[in-house]
């Protein structure tokens, strides 16, 4: 269940984005990958304990996002759907395989950190890692929340997610909005990713496995919907472990999957989503 | 009106002169690796031209159609291993399996637009990967090997001499998919959903069943993708859950179609013909370097596809044919002459001008 808050944060960058801009970003799982790699490197390479290079990671994937923005993500806002769809497929792959030749297909773990060992919490054993990523992964999606709720730039942000033209006119500068919203989205996965790589192995296609997920939260949440996504990311952890636990393990992902398309059927436009 | 004629006219032409190229082309050209990407090339048309069906004409765009694709190779497969029958009647019964199994999918999917189908498309891709992985009287996640026939008979849909068995039933099954979807291009299916891509709501006012179309679509679509399923296992002789159920096998159903241009019945052949063999001769050369090299270059051109081409190629040959047919207007109407003269006149100064530019 705990491993849900994750989902969430991965879930609400996704949505971020889609809800600014109308774009899916399919790269988004190799984002992930990539700030755990980074986190991995400051790990080997300065001895950084990934505890602390959480707001490094952070600010990296920041950077990176607005960047991938500018780069890419700018020349296509216009374009037809599909031409949206494959410029964030082209980086998917471009990204996996960069990382294969960068760093080789071997799993990669980080060995010691601040946090490892376990705790025992009401006569069940937790892992101290995934306690804290789980903590840290719901502080970081509340932040957020509360950036996008209460600040002038958050509101702007919604405004430009409302109405692009509309909040042109009434002087944000969207063409910020949208950087900012990749900045932040790709910030979310930063953080996610030096959390996970404090227990999770680390390969070229970690991405997959958390982010085809977190599409169905996105969707299950209401495309667009920063609380939606939050919620529906904590089900599917639940769906995930309690399907693990009462049916066999291996089927997990599946009854994720059924789930998602038993609520689309029935509400088309998500949980929280608007039409 | 002479220059569209005339485009015809050179259309028919280019076909003929294309068909003789690719029925010769084994004869021409011998060596296995070229044979071998051709067989591809013509694969993935196969492919393209299939997604085309529902991603292009009705514009769903599905990011599942490997499903369809995986179906096909197992059911062909499944039957020839464990029954022993022949895979060209497994074909069928894979088609038949795709045919019910995109219609169960498509009916309540329908209903979603837009990005929602999209990712409905990709959760009902993983629960069928998920499914086979675990199916294990299926093969499970090691796959299933094909038995070995020698005899190079077209009956037993295996040749290991010489690949020409396997070109010319692709061929064949390209020529069967392009007619199908001339067909449907030319047939009221075809305007009814071009209808529906280009305005749903309009297109049910005018009493189109929306849903009855869109499920046609879906399921020529799969009964298509489901034979070049078939035709993979007997190619490649391996299946497994993780080759012909990958969301990667999906997507690249989607780009040849895409890269080509979305719609149109030379978009999806035109579209495998750059892909494929940018994708094999970047994986040749670059595979042995290092390991996932070729698709860096893969995924960057995709990139950049997108962003500067995004109507596909067929895009830019339209605005090519846009120009020089605005051009031949223009001096169709510099010829001032009586209008019952110009349409001979026209037409033989056409002819001159394009030989000589």
């Amino acid at each position: 269940m705990l491993i849900g808050f994750v989902f969430a944060l991965i879930s609400v960058g996704l949505t971020l984005i889609f809800g600014v801009m109308d774009i899916v970003n399919f790269a988004h799982g190799e984002h992930l990958m990539l700030a755990m790699y980074f986190t991995y490197w400051m790990y080997t390479l300065w001895g950084v304990d990934p505890v602390f290079s959480i707001p490094v990671v952070a600010a990296l994937l920041f950077i990176l996002g607005t960047i991938t923005y500018r780069l890419v993500i700018k020349h296509v806002l216009d374009a037809p759907m599909l031409a949206q769809i494959f410029v964030t497929f082209g980086m998917m792959v471009f990204l996996r395989n960069l990382a294969q030749v960068v760093w080789s297909e071997d799993y990669r773990r980080i060995g010691d950190t601040l946090i490892s060992g376990r705790l025992e919490l009401f006569g069940i054993f937790i892992g101290t890692p995934q306690l804290v990523t789980s903590i840290g992964a719901a502080i970081t999606t509340g932040l957020l929340y509360w950036f996008i709720k209460n600040t002038r730039t958050g509101w702007a942000l919604e405004a430009t997610a409302e109405n692009k033209e509309v909040a042109g006119l009434m002087g944000i500068d969207t063409e910020r909005m949208f950087a900012l919203a990749w900045g932040l989205a790709l910030a979310c996965v930063g953080v996610a990713g030096a959390l996970l790589a404090t227990f999770n192995p680390i390969f070229p296609e970690v991405g997959a496995v958390f982010v085809l997920v977190a599409y169905v939260a996105v969707a299950l949440g209401g495309f667009g919907s920063v609380t939606g996504a939050f919620i529906a990311g904590i089900v599917i952890g639940l769906v995930q472990v309690m399907g693990g636990f009462l049916w066999e393990p291996r089927f997990k992902t599946m009854l994720v999957y059924g789930i998602y398309l038993g609520v689309v059927f029935i509400r088309p436009q998500g949980l929280f989503g608007r039409r | 009106m002479t220059s569209s004629m005339k485009t015809n006219r050179l259309n028919w032409l280019i076909l003929i002169i294309l068909a003789a190229f690719l029925l010769a082309f084994p004869r021409l050209f011998t060596q296995p690796f070229l044979q071998r990407t051709m067989i591809l090339i013509l694969l993935w048309s196969v492919l393209g031209l299939a997604w085309n069906m529902i991603g292009g004409y009705a514009g769903q765009v599905s990011l599942g159609h490997a499903i369809f694709f995986g179906l096909g190779a197992y059911t062909s497969t499944l039957i020839l291993t464990k029954w022993d029958i022949s895979p060209w009647i497994g074909m069928f019964g894979g088609v038949v399996v795709a045919v019910v199994v995109s219609a169960i999918i498509g009916w309540p999917s329908f209903r979603l637009a837009g990005h929602y189908f999209a990712i409905a498309t990709i959760a009902a891709g993983e629960i069928f990967a998920v499914m086979f992985r675990n199916w294990r009287w299926a093969g499970g996640a090691v796959g299933v090997y094909l038995p070995i026939i020698r005899g190079e008979r077209i009956a037993n849909f295996q040749f290991h001499e010489a690949k020409y068995g396997y070109y010319y039933i692709i061929l064949a099954m390209l020529a069967i998919t392009m007619l199908a979807t001339y067909l449907i291009e030319r047939s009221r299916i075809g305007y009814y959903l071009k209808a529906i891509r280009e305005d749903p709501d309009a297109a049910r006012s005018l009493g189109i069943n929306i849903t009855r179309y869109k499920l046609y679509a879906i399921m020529l679509s799969a009964a298509f993708t489901a034979i070049a399923g078939t035709f993979y296992a007997q190619f490649v002789l391996y299946i497994s859950p993780n080759t012909v159920f990958a969301l990667l096998f999906s997507i690249q159903m989607c780009l040849v179609a895409v890269l080509g241009g979305t719609g149109t019945l030379a978009g999806p052949i035109i579209g495998a013909a750059i892909l494929i063999p940018m994708a094999e001769y970047t994986r040749v050369y670059l595979a042995g370097r290092a390991g996932g090299l070729h698709l860096v270059v893969y995924g960057l051109l995709i990139m950049l596809i997108s962003i500067y081409q995004p109507g596909g190629l067929m895009g830019l040959v339209r605005q090519w044919q846009q120009r020089w047919s605005t051009r031949a207007q223009r001096r169709d109407a510099a010829v001032a002459v009586p209008a019952h003269h110009r349409l001979e006149r026209s037409e033989g100064s056409g002819d001159v001008t394009d030989g000589a530019s």
